[in-house]
């Protein structure tokens, strides 16, 4: 049994990246995610594990922080939210084009522009679809509790040196802020050892040279290049799909709802059973890759499925790519820094399916 | 009397014919051939190999680091 | 004495140093980049740190330049070296890290990250290569583009009232306490470039010494961009850039030098 203790969901992030291994750490405070930062620097992790820790001058500049310590195979980690998450797409694409492997924490913020200090899932599209320019994917996992803000980071930087990809935590300010128990994984070593096939510290008689580069002005060489990244991401999809079902099985009606709003979801899928309705809920964990498959089969047997998200409606085209015509989508969604009660996508529920 | 004889071998392939070469030398040995090479650059040569007395001045300027440079002393 | 009598192994004094690859360089003829390349690396071997050492290559005409440096190397993204090289020398603080950066690079976009690593006391080297204009994109202003000179989106002259003056990094950086070593130098003749491989190596000699920043600005020239031949270009460079950035050490064991 680990220590279990309470605390934010942004403390659960920091102390579980000490407790990871994580070799540094660069950011920049943003509200809603600076407890990371903050906790980080309480702690002294230098003292602790000899973890760097260093607020850099800007997004751009601590992006550009991690893209050279994951350069040289160190664990690196940075973490934002919405606004400062743009300014680092620059440096993302990069690091997917060079293929090195980091974690990101996205705590959304409500946008567009400066919008809001409060939570939204507005930044789903930015995630997963790409964010920065080229053709590149992001691994993206969200967790919908405490207990996975800190579970979530050695998972992130197993799956970032698996595939040697960036990984982003994507979560908001509902998470990020909210106490929660969280049992706390024991302190994991951190790494002395690299592995000398592409880390750039330093060439050595035994070795070829190491080069980390996204530019390549030979068209021919470059779509190869592309197409090995594609083949990649296809791995991904085929391995790393994780999501959590609840009482899907015999469900009529199925909510589709990630991170924060899949907890509210949960409350709603209880209420909605208590008064004799059918309902389940499919929480897309990892996603990217969406878990495409396990909607497309509830759609062989539901009645209907109900996206809930704090957009204007961005994770619902996954849903809908998932199930095509094959039965009803629905969706509710808040905007610009609002979260729906329980009950409110209860009646959303009853209304578009149950006639009210 | 020792006397300082130098000599420079030219990577004709990679020289692109700048002539900061011919302007650094101090004794007026290099001159740029009327051929090209495969890039089509005019490239360095000893016009006056007697003069050269290996004092580096055209490598150390050359940006493409084509001169090797060679210098013996001989008694006379 | 036949010249081949002297081109012989024992006689001789120099050559391309291994730590360059074989590619042929990328640059224009008559282009300064490619001395200070030799030097820099000269400057590495001869310190017998190339095991030790990681070069990051910006964006401009040395984009490229982890093709000819033959050592591990990180291209990033525009300006944004000196931050990379935060990274890497924060995780690694016994390797040496440098970063080559052109003037629109480390003066216009990456300002920001120059001036803050500066100003951390990163202990990285800086190479700044200053020819006062954007060559790879085709010779358009650069921030250190000299006030009435000419490129293609200053076609009649820089006119400091509509464009602002030219920024002189070196001496601003100069200025901050984390900076240990700051020098102005040039590569257009043999005695320059003597010099500017001394002070990239008091720069080297201050990496390892834990001093803090140690930053060397190359002006150099563009005959490209300038529509000059190289020796043109050279001339114009020593009667027209060296006035306004006066080459010379500027800060020196981590106190400016009174001139």
């Amino acid at each position: 049994m680990g220590e279990t203790r309470l605390m934010k969901g942004n403390e659960a992030i920091a102390e579980a990246a000490i407790r990871a291994g994580c070799d540094a750490y660069f950011g920049y405070p943003i509200t809603p995610q600076s407890e990371i930062i903050e906790y980080l620097a309480s702690q002294e992790p230098h003292k602790r594990t000899g973890m760097v820790l260093l607020q850099a001058e800007s997004e751009l500049g601590a992006i550009n922080m991690v893209y050279g310590a994951a350069g040289t195979g160190k664990k690196a980690m940075t973490s934002s939210s919405s606004p400062g998450i743009s300014l680092m797409q620059e440096g993302l694409s990069y690091m997917a084009g060079s293929e090195l492997p980091c974690l990101v924490v996205n705590i959304v913020r409500g946008g567009p522009g400066l919008g809001t200090i409060q939570p939204s899932q507005a930044d789903y599209f930015q995630a997963t679809k790409g964010g920065g320019h080229g053709d590149y994917k992001l691994i993206v996992l969200a967790p919908a509790s405490v207990q996975e803000m800190s579970d979530f980071v050695p998972l992130a930087f197993d799956l970032a040196f698996k595939y040697r990809n960036p990984v982003m935590i994507l979560s908001d300010g509902v998470i990020g802020q909210m106490m929660e128990k969280v049992e706390l994984f024991d302190q994991m070593p951190r790494a002395t050892e690299f592995d000398q096939t592409w880390v750039t510290t330093g060439k050595t008689a035994d070795r070829e040279r190491n080069i980390h580069s996204s530019l390549d002005l030979d068209p021919a060489r470059f779509e190869k290049h592309n197409h090995h990244l594609q083949e990649k991401y296809k791995k991904i999809i085929e391995n790393e799909v994780r999501f959590e079902k609840i009482q899907c099985d015999d469900a009529d009606y199925v909510l589709v709802a990630y991170g924060s709003s899949s907890r509210i979801c949960q409350k709603t899928q209880k209420l909605a059973r208590e008064k004799g309705i059918k309902a389940g809920l499919l929480r897309p964990i990892t996603l990217f890759p969406f878990p495409y498959e396990e909607i497309e089969k509830l759609a062989n047997h539901v009645k209907g499925f109900l996206a809930v998200e704090l957009s204007a409606g961005q994770m619902v085209e996954d849903v809908e790519l998932a199930v095509g015509k094959k039965t009803r989508i629905e969706f509710y969604g808040r905007i610009g820094g609002m979260i729906p009660t329980p009950t409110e996508i209860l009646t959303v529920l009853e209304e578009k399916y149950l006639g009210g | 009397m020792a006397k300082v004889k130098g000599a420079i071998v030219v990577d004709i392939k990679r020289c692109k014919g700048c002539e900061l070469c011919i302007e650094a030398c101090p004794t007026d040995v290099i001159r740029m051939d009327t051929k090209v090479n495969s890039k089509g650059y005019h490239y360095a040569y000893m016009e006056h190999p007697e003069l050269c007395t290996g004092c580096v001045n055209c490598a150390l300027v050359c940006p493409d680091s084509v001169i090797t440079v060679y210098r013996t002393k001989v008694e006379e | 004495m036949e010249v081949k009598d002297i081109i012989k192994e024992e006689n001789l004094v120099f050559k391309k140093t291994g730590l360059l690859t074989d590619k042929i360089l990328s640059y224009c003829p008559g282009c300064g980049h490619g001395v200070a390349h030799r030097i820099v690396m000269e400057v590495i071997e001869e310190m017998g740190i190339a095991e030790d050492t990681i070069g990051i290559a910006p964006v401009g005409c040395s984009v490229l330049a982890y093709e000819f440096m033959n050592i591990d190397m990180q291209q990033v993204p525009h300006g944004r070296a000196p931050a990379t090289a935060t990274g890497i020398k924060r995780c690694w603080p016994d390797k040496f890290v440098f970063t080559y950066q052109g003037d629109g690079d480390l003066a216009a976009i990456g300002t920001s990250e120059t001036i803050h690593a500066c100003n951390r006391g990163e202990n990285i080297t800086i190479i700044f290569i200053n020819n006062g204009i954007y060559g790879m994109t085709g010779g358009q202003m650069a921030p250190t583009t000299l006030p009435g000179m000419k490129s293609s989106t200053t076609p009649y002259g820089r006119d400091v009232e509509l464009m602002g003056n030219p920024i002189k990094m070196t001496e601003l950086v100069a200025h901050l306490p984390g900076t240990y070593y700051i020098s102005r130098q040039a590569v257009h003749t043999p005695l320059s470039v003597r010099r500017a491989k001394k002070a990239i190596q008091k720069a080297f000699e201050t990496q390892k010494q834990n001093k803090g920043l140690s930053f060397v600005e190359i002006v150099s020239n563009c005959n490209s961009g300038w529509k000059m031949t190289p020796i043109q270009a050279n001339k114009w460079m020593e009667e027209n850039m060296f006035p306004f950035y006066p080459l010379g050490d500027i800060k020196v064991d981590g106190k400016i030098i009174d001139k």
